[in-house]
């Protein structure tokens, strides 16, 4: 059975033009693609749809710190649709002080075999 | 628990009544329903000090301010107290009628013994206020106005009372009042039962709610509201006095002046409504006060941008419009203080009095003489923006909190607020903190300062942070700690705006 | 009361404090000192969690964090002097400023030069004069990001955003990942004033609407919020009637406008622009007091902190220059000025006669969004120097000009700046 073709809009980020990019698909398999104006715009609409990809930044509780709550970031850009499982797996994480930034403080976030990094260095709290 | 004299109402009204009873040895009782004193009409209103020179002198609001007036200066030295005495008012006219009414305010004004009161011409007028409107052609100057800090005085009243033995109890609801054989004996409080001998009933906007605990009552406390723009601080020496624009029937006329502190306050106009919860601000009115008055007068002022704050005060009108201070018609040991609108806050010291004598008339077995150890000042508020660099240093010095700037905008150091939290009427929100203090009366409205705040008094009172509030009551500042399981499963029903 | 002496005294410890710093001590500037009002460096990227910084100074997307990290490193190596928990309380003519701290108290300090870099604060609900009661549960993103990122906390769960700016959008992203509802992003203008990329991952990922010519009307709640009336706008930005809805929610961000700090400025009586409500400026980001400089979001409202440290080392490469006495004044100063379709430019003035650099940076924004225009400098004869041509401008995305020094004849008395279609 033959799919039906649709169509997807996708707002270029790459420059403050934000152009619109049709892209014609039969589901996953791209048919056409317009409206772009530049190489790197192709390119990004081409990612966009068919893997979508984000860096997730957040926190992780930390103890112990001269703060109570260390940034992270996945290190490379995860699968936009396992952020929300990611975001459950990092609310059960908690590290100790001291972290240095760098630091791995989770590998294989959420199952996508990217690592979450810390994004600050935090010391122990000076004992009051 | 049991008092001799129960006071109904922490606003200026009931603190300046406790002030004027403590001086003796009798056991007073404030109870106050909200989490902080000052925070129904003493909280929004003009601070104006009326001399009273167009009241009319035959009722009983026109006696009790002309009375008032030369008791501030002494008061305010005492207590330490921000008073501007002879801030002056001009009642701005750009038409002939606007001149009829200055003839028949001065008239009046020398029926009630006021002196100095004249008017001015063009010329005169715009040397005294430089930025006024051009087309403004007279004024009526009266040197005798005066502006106050309502908030410092409410508060300088009530610890001045607290340091002399008065209690006062805040969150604390009055529900019932129990009489017996004629006589007043209790109330009941949402907090247990206190027997009291005389009730003061100074509840402003729900005095008649409280005097009909004990009694049919003839009178209605009707809110009548009012609107206010305060202004940036870059603005308070745009103005020199306290400029009215032509007087209503229910209303002295709005007013313009500069404020103890250096802002600039403008308002109010006046709405009767029903609702004596309803403290809220809106765009009609604040439209008709900016295009009609403030832009009317001094059209450099901009509508919003340079606006510190826009609010809304209430204040409690009784049926007949004057002020209600009177025993209860049936009941004895029952005092009320109702219908206190402006000029309430002009007239405070002397309506103190004035109930002293009600009490004293009742010839009850309450001890009227002097306390021994009685003091008729508070100690000196430490204000260190206020203090010269040296003073600074030694109060650092003592205490390393004085040294950290929490308040970027008013400079307001840690140990300021922490004092405020330990003061004798503790403060114990935001709210609180922000008038004892003036941490978040900035520009950027407690922005940089909220969080620190919210953090101190999760220290200085032991509780979470999610129980600190704004202002009392549910007013909370957080809703939870993040990193919250629940909230993440949950997000299958999140609904959005659909237009 | 303690006195040291400093050759620079930096205000602010921020990114706009850091780069000026590390350049005047690059640029031979023996006692540095900075001042900062926090508990550590790097001002507001600490609560800054999210990425997007360092693309144009590091070619690396960095979170802000990691930005800040960069030059707190840097910093760690060399003798400038840091005082946190430090507030700067007065500025006196002749170099004197006054600061004070839990340690040392109030302390004066005699410089050569200062630079000031205190950043900006949020306009806030009150200014707007938004009408309504005044619960909890209302305040700017950046507080809101203050509460989340380092405190921990949220500060309600049904939440809706008032104003398109980026902080709004990203804290309408992160607000959704730790959980909460942010049901809208309302927009008084006709076009969204921040970032395209933050609109399409911080919103359209999470299937948040945003509404534009639409604007929060009235404010309800007696103690929590409980609600907002929102309505839409016309082109003058009033509302329509009857089309106010009612939207259920207990958390009002406001994401409307930053404002730069200038509270210390007007206390020392630099002179400001009413347009960037920071200090006038030359190109060496001397204020109209000679040894006092000022970058960063103090003078002019920056989108991308990578500007912010480029013209904060032109700060810092001046100061040190200032206080060595080698500043060359040209014959005649260059005042700039614009069109009324420029919302402002800065530099306001070009003083100096430069040996080292060979492009002067005008930063600047339009007042209204347009395509395919050119951006013309002209002297004050109307000859035009030289002209940029831009496929979008837009009020939301600060335009940097680099205009060559040899373009700027020793007889100029004025640069004008237009925009024109075409």
């Amino acid at each position: 059975m033959k799919e039906v073709a649709e169509e997807t809009i996708i707002i270029c980020i790459g420059c403050p033009k934000g152009c619109n990019i049709h892209v014609l698909h039969e589901g996953k398999s791209i048919l056409k693609i317009g409206g772009y104006t530049c190489k790197k715009g192709l390119k990004y609409a081409q990612n966009e749809f068919i893997a979508p990809k984000r860096i997730l930044t957040s926190t992780v509780i930390i103890r112990n710190g001269t703060l109570p709550l260390l940034p992270v970031k996945t290190k490379n850009a995860i699968s936009k649709g396992k952020i929300f499982e990611c975001m459950k797996e990092i609310c059960g994480i908690t590290v100790k002080a001291p972290i240095a930034l760098g630091t791995v403080v989770k590998s294989d976030i959420g199952g996508t075999g990217v690592d979450l990094v810390a994004t600050k260095s935090i010391n122990v709290a000076p004992i009051a | 628990m049991q008092t001799d004299i129960l006071i109904v109402g922490g606003g200026v009204i009931g603190s300046a009544i406790a002030y004027q009873l403590a001086k003796y040895n009798l056991d007073i009782t404030i109870v106050e329903k909200e989490s902080d004193i000052c925070m129904g009409s003493s909280k929004a209103n003009s601070s104006m000090i009326h001399d009273g020179y167009n009241v009319d002198g035959s009722t009983l609001k026109g006696k009790l301010v002309l009375k008032a007036n030369s008791y501030f200066e002494n008061l305010c030295r005492n207590l330490y107290v921000p008073y501007v005495k002879n801030l002056g008012s001009i009642f701005v006219g750009f038409g002939d009628n606007d001149l009829k009414i200055m003839k028949e305010q001065i008239n009046n004004g020398e029926k009630n013994g006021i002196q100095g009161l004249k008017i001015v011409g063009k010329e005169k007028l715009h040397q005294m206020e430089p930025n006024l409107n051009p087309n403004a052609r007279f004024g009526l100057y009266n040197p005798n106005t005066g502006t106050i800090n309502p908030f410092e005085l409410n508060r300088a009243l009530a610890e001045n009372a607290v340091l002399n033995g008065v209690k006062v109890l805040l969150n604390t609801e009055v529900q019932n009042v129990i009489v017996r054989d004629g006589k007043v004996k209790a109330v009941q409080t949402n907090n247990g039962l206190i027997r009291t001998k005389v009730v003061i009933n100074a509840a402003g906007l729900y005095a008649d709610k409280i005097a009909a605990m004990v009694e049919k009552i003839d009178f209605e406390i009707k809110p009548r509201r009012g609107q206010y723009f305060l202004y940036d601080k870059k603005w308070g020496n745009l103005v020199k006095h306290a400029i009215y624009s032509a007087p209503t029937k229910v209303s002295k006329g709005m007013i313009i002046l500069p404020t103890t502190e250096g802002n600039l306050l403008a308002g109010s106009n006046a709405e009767s409504i029903n609702d004596k919860e309803n403290f809220a601000t809106t765009f009609d009115a604040l439209e008709g006060i900016y295009n009609n008055m403030i832009f009317h007068l001094f059209p450099m002022l901009p509508r919003n941008g340079e606006v510190i704050t826009t609010f809304a005060g209430l204040r409690a009108v009784a049926t007949g419009e004057d002020f209600i201070i009177d025993y209860a018609k049936t009941v004895k040991g029952f005092i009320n203080v109702a219908g206190i609108q402006s000029p309430g806050l002009s007239s405070s010291p002397a309506i103190a009095m004035m109930v002293e004598g009600l009490v004293r008339d009742l010839h009850y077995d309450l001890d009227f003489t002097e306390k021994g150890n009685y003091r008729v000042d508070r100690p000196k508020p430490l204000i260190l923006r206020d203090l010269p660099y040296e003073e600074r240093n030694e109060l650092i010095k003592r205490n390393p909190d004085y040294g950290t700037i929490i308040c970027r905008c008013e400079t307001v150091s840690k140990g300021e607020i922490i004092d405020a939290i330990h003061s004798p009427i503790p403060a114990t929100n935001i709210d609180a903190i922000k008038r004892r203090t003036r941490a978040g009366m900035g520009r950027c409205q407690s922005g940089f300062c909220g969080p620190r705040v919210l953090n101190i008094l999760e220290n200085e009172l032991n509780i979470s942070p999610l129980k600190v509030t704004k202002k009392g009551k549910e007013s909370y500042v957080l809703a939870m700690n993040n990193k919250d399981l629940s909230l993440q499963e949950g997000r299958r029903n999140y609904e959005k705006i659909e237009l | 009361m303690k006195k040291s002496n400093y050759d620079i005294v930096v205000i602010g410890g921020g990114p706009a404090g850091l780069a000026a710093a590390l350049e005047a001590k690059r640029s031979g500037v023996k006692k540095i000192l900075i001042c900062e009002r926090g508990s550590s460096l790097g001002g507001i990227l600490e609560q800054c969690i999210h990425n997007g910084f360092g693309l144009q100074y590091f070619k690396e997307e960095l979170t802000g964090p990691e930005y800040a990290d960069r030059f707190i490193k840097k910093l760690e190596g060399t003798d400038i002097d840091v005082k946190l928990n430090t507030m700067v309380i007065d500025i006196f003519g002749k170099g004197r400023i006054i600061a004070v701290n839990r340690v040392e108290g109030v302390f004066e300090i005699e410089t050569k030069a200062a630079i000031l870099a205190m950043g900006c604060r949020e306009r806030t609900r009150e200014a707007l004069t938004i009408p309504g009661d005044r619960p909890s549960g209302i305040m700017t993103a950046g507080t809101a990001q203050r509460y989340v990122n380092v405190e921990g906390y949220l500060p309600g769960k049904e939440i809706v955003i008032l104003g398109s700016g980026d902080i709004g959008l990203i804290m309408a992203r992160r607000l959704t990942l730790e959980g909460a509802n942010v049901k809208g992003v309302l927009e008084i203008m006709p076009y969204s004033t921040g970032l395209i990329r933050n609109k399409v991952q911080c919103l359209d990922d999470f299937q948040i609407p945003l509404y534009l010519n639409h604007t929060v009307s009235c404010i309800h709640g007696k103690e929590r919020l409980e609600g907002v009336t929102i309505a839409e706008v016309d082109k003058s930005l009033k509302v329509i009637p009857k089309t106010e809805k009612y939207i259920k929610c207990d958390t009002l961000l406001l994401s409307v406008g930053l404002i730069p700090e200038n509270e210390l400025s007007q206390k020392a009586n630099i002179k400001l622009d009413s347009a960037t409500k920071g200090p006038i400026v030359n190109e060496k980001r001397q204020t109209s007091i000679p040894w006092i400089f000022a970058s960063g979001n103090v003078l002019q409202v920056h989108d991308l902190v990578d500007n912010v440290t480029e013209e904060s080392e032109i700060a810092g490469r001046s100061a040190a220059e200032y206080i060595n006495n080698q500043l060359i004044v040209r014959r005649k100063k260059i005042s700039v000025t614009y069109t009324k379709s420029i919302g402002y430019v800065v530099p306001q003035f070009i003083n100096f006669n430069d040996t080292k650099e060979k492009v002067i940076k005008f930063y600047m924004r339009v007042r209204h969004p347009d395509k395919n225009v050119n951006i013309i400098v002209k002297d004050n004869l109307g000859k035009v120097i030289t002209y940029f041509k831009k496929d979008t401008v837009t009020p939301g995305s600060m335009l940097v000009l680099l205009v060559p020094i040899s373009l700027l004849q020793d007889n100029l008395e004025n640069i004008n700046i237009s925009i024109t279609r075409g």
